[in-house]
């Protein structure tokens, strides 16, 4: 059997570089209508008053009011209103839709309506904590007791915008009494089911198609519902097709982010000098609807140890609400957060300790068999060592960090260890998503893929049809996979938590298997194959104890850096990345998951800026919000490991998410050893860097 | 309103239009062409670059009036040729293409540069890429399939 890492032709790729791929902006439905937000200006009130001025013939308003069923937006927690209806919460906070066949004059009406508010103190700090979750592991409270020494510090991280180049979007349309929405998304059932719950509607009645997508990176998880449920509700109203599409500056204004985040670690050192107890609270800034948030800060307290073991845990989280955009979803959900609070912690110990960083952080790595943080068990080999001296080979890393650390040339090179839960936390994939896949031969023996995951340029459609080619042992040819359609697709769960490849291909590998066995040349066979959770493991919910997630990849990222000693500009000269995601399902595909999601990481850690002013964000636009240009992005090296999960498709683990949850560190600790100071902020900037100069800390 | 008339994709076309009126909408509205996309809206991510007498130019910033008399070519006019074929290959074989928004304006970008430097060296690559941002691939990649394409079509530009 030939080796499904070597690369094939992704089953896209020509559509796209010829421009034929139908992205949602690029639908043109007959007679179609346009809509238009109209949004809070203020953070926080109430709304006093609406005046709209007296609308042309055609033109319509749409709000609360049309709604049929409930004035929320389904996700975890049902906090999100479809519209404003009395208070608004924060600036950008939906008020109304202004729906028309001319956009200019769609703009003049939304320039018009004068809203009155009642303007109320909004809250910015963290104050209102509204998902308050804690976790134990052995007797920390013991171990601090028995320990003299302790040493604290307080780790601080910005927002992050996803910056998808693609702005959000849906068209919908009514046939036949049905509303379909197509759209820019990563979840079309979470899509469907928030539009049945806001329209009050049968299962029949509301079909989700995705158009292709142009990049997602989380921001196309729960955020999309939002604007579905909006357009759903005036095409059911108005009856006419309508588009809504964001604008760049409007996508950047109202769209989830990745959460601000303060984390205070604080850690028992015993008389060896190794981390006896490990007390951390994670605090979470959630904008002003929770939306999923409470899952990101679970996301967050699992990885609290990230790649280490530690005897003794305290772990506290807290999701604040804040007058302010509402955090979503961005690839890593909370991980890059705390692996940067802990890599950087772990080393800010050593050197407070006066140890050697590399053998410190060696003696707590953690191995096969280990207690998680949640007192599950690492069940699958951890082949950590394999990588960290890959890595550290690739990058010439002991010599470089042994030179920089002493000598005064403004280079630096820093190295994070990592590991990321694939799949959903816990019983998540059992108990809520309930995976269902399906595979159709037709008569002419081609094989039809029906799940709804989305192509978001992870590349699935190409790795989702090796699986089953392989499978099988067909030709590729042989395999159809189109964009989802929940009138065609059952649910195999929404695109995220890295959970594609490992879970939905894993089902599919199964759905593959029985095909096999029941094949008959010539004849329609239709094989379903639902998600089983593995018997070894448990998980409890409630107490976050157990085994978080079935199954963990790893990874090591090395940053080099230098320093301007004049405008304390950050170069980012080269990365090195050591990866064990099972097995890749595609080298090719794998490896450009790789460069994006380091890039991005990296990026987080000292050239991504986004603040708000009194809950109005500052940067407006991809000029003034700095991602990477191909200038900016250095050459990178990554170095995958096969080490085979017997659960996954071939052995495949997730690998989406891995790659970014390592970057900020990795650069943080290049840019402390490049500037002798200790890093605690990030991104660090020209400015944090000046201060630090000037200062000592920040 | 008077009409504008000029060449796109090889073609002299004529258009009555506010002459103000974004190059972008006119292509994507009057004309269907779609390939050429819109990121940001000023100028910032190239994902609506095309060519003009051969340069790249972000068409969500050039005014329908400045295209009078011009010769434009989209990612459609551009597929197909000669020159394409061997981006696009190489674009393949280097795993250049992820979500896809920013292609067809990145193999724009690429054409021009081609045109104007046979053979760039990786450092004028990636400043003739700095105009067109990507999210997917941390670029290098794309890089990597430009100098392939430039050593794989030698003698086409």
């Amino acid at each position: 059997m030939p080796d499904i890492s070597k690369a094939v032709p992704k089953l896209d790729e020509e559509e796209k570089m010829s421009g034929r791929a139908v992205y949602v902006d690029d639908i043109d439905i007959p007679g179609m209508y346009f809509a238009r937000t109209v949004r809070s200006t203020v953070a926080k009130g109430r709304i006093v008053k609406i005046d709209v001025p007296k609308l042309p013939k055609d033109y319509h308003i749409i709000d609360h009011t049309d709604i049929p069923a409930k004035n929320v937006v389904k996700m975890i927690f049902d906090d999100w209103p479809v519209f404003a209806e009395e208070k608004v919460t924060h600036i950008g906070d939906p008020i109304m839709l202004v729906v028309g066949k001319d956009r200019a004059v769609i703009d003049d009406i939304c320039e018009n309506i004068a809203i009155e508010y009642a303007e109320e103190e909004p809250v910015f700090d963290f104050r209102d904590s509204a998902v308050d979750y804690r976790f134990e592991k052995g007797d920390a409270k013991k171990a601090f007791e028995r320990t003299a020494r302790h040493i604290e510090y307080t780790y601080r991280t910005g927002y992050q915008e996803q910056a998808y180049i693609e702005p959000q979007g849906f068209v919908a349309y009514r046939e036949q009494g049905r509303i379909t929405l197509i759209g820019s998304i990563q979840c079309p059932y979470y899509v469907k089911n928030a539009v049945l719950d806001t329209l009050g509607c049968g299962e029949d009645d509301v079909r989700v198609k995705q158009a292709v997508v142009g990049g997602a990176f989380g921001g196309k998880e729960e955020y999309p519902s939002v604007m579905a449920c909006q357009l759903a509700v005036a095409v059911k109203k108005l009856n006419v097709p309508i588009k809504l599409v964001f604008g760049r500056e409007e996508d950047m204004e109202v769209t989830t982010k990745r959460h601000p985040s303060t984390i205070t670690l604080r850690a028992a050192i015993a008389e060896d000098n190794t981390v006896a107890a490990l007390d951390a609270h994670i605090k979470l800034d959630g904008g002003a609807y929770l939306g999923l948030s409470n899952v990101v800060l679970s996301r967050s307290m699992l990885a609290v140890t990230a790649a280490y073991t530690i005897e003794n845990l305290n772990v506290a989280g807290d999701v604040y609400l804040t007058n302010t955009v509402p955090n979503g979803a961005f690839r890593g959900f909370g991980a890059p957060q705390m692996i940067y609070a802990i890599e950087m912690f772990m080393h800010h110990i050593a050197k407070d300790l006066g140890e050697d960083v590399l053998e410190f952080r060696l003696k707590h790595l953690a191995k096969q068999g280990d207690m998680t943080a949640t007192s599950g068990h690492f069940h699958e080999p951890i082949i950590m060592p394999a990588l960290i001296e890959r890595a550290m080979e690739m990058s010439d890393y002991r010599r470089k960090a042994s030179t920089y650390a002493k000598d005064e040339s403004n280079h630096g090179i820093g190295m994070s260890w990592f590991f990321h839960g694939c799949g959903f936390t816990g019983s998540g994939e059992a108990d809520h998503i309930k995976a269902e896949v399906k595979l159709e031969k037709d008569i002419e023996d081609k094989v039809h893929i029906h799940v709804a995951a989305v192509d978001m340029g992870q590349g699935s459609k190409t790795t989702l049809a090796k699986v089953v080619a392989e499978t099988l042992g067909i030709p590729l040819a042989d395999v159809v996979i189109d964009n989802p359609d929940t009138d065609f697709v059952p649910d195999s769960g929404p695109t995220v938590a890295s959970r594609t490849a490992m879970v939905v291909g894993g089902l599919l590998a199964r759905a593959g298997q029985r095909l096999k066995s029941e094949w008959v040349s010539g004849e329609t066979v239709v094989v379903i194959e639902k998600y089983k959770q593995p018997d070894h493991i448990r998980w409890d919910d409630e107490k976050f104890h157990g085994d978080a997630y079935p199954a963990y990849s790893w990874g090591v990222n090395v940053v080099e850096v230098e320093v301007d000693p004049h405008t304390y500009e950050v170069r980012v000269e080269n990365v090195t990345s050591a990866y064990d995601g099972g097995k890749a399902l595609d080298e090719r595909i794998v490896l450009g998951q790789a460069d994006g999601g380091i890039a991005q990481g990296v990026a987080y850690g000292y050239l991504e800026v986004m603040e708000h002013d009194k809950g109005k964000l500052k940067q407006r636009n991809l000029t003034d919000y700095m991602i990477p240009t191909a200038v900016d992005t250095a050459p990178t090296r990554t170095y995958l490991f096969d080490n085979p999960y017997a659960l996954g498709p071939f052995g495949a683990k997730g690998f989406g998410e891995l790659t970014l949850v390592g970057g900020a560190p990795a650069l943080a600790l290049a840019v402390e050893m490049a500037i002798g100071r200790k890093v605690t902020k990030i991104p660090v900037t020209p400015e944090v860097i000046m201060e630090l100069m000037k200062h000592g800390k920040h | 309103m008077e009409s504008i008339e000029f060449v796109l994709n090889g073609k002299p076309v004529s258009i009555r239009r506010h002459p103000s009126a974004r190059l972008l909408d006119v292509l994507r509205e009057d004309f269907g062409l779609k390939g050429t996309k819109e990121g940001c809206g000023e100028g910032e991510c190239g994902a609506c670059a095309v060519l003009i007498d051969h340069r790249i130019v972000n068409s969500c910033c050039y005014p329908l009036a400045y295209a009078r008399g011009k010769r434009i070519t989209t990612i459609e006019g551009f597929a197909g040729t000669p020159r394409y074929e061997a981006i696009a290959r190489a674009m393949g074989e280097e795993g250049g293409v992820q979500c896809g928004i920013c292609t067809p304006g990145m193999i724009i970008a690429a054409e021009s540069l081609l045109d104007e430097n046979p053979k760039p060296s990786e450092e004028e690559i990636r400043v003739g890429l700095s105009g067109n941002l990507c999210r997917c691939t941390g670029y290098n990649m794309i890089v990597k399939a430009i100098r392939r394409a430039a050593k794989e079509g030698e003698g086409l530009w």
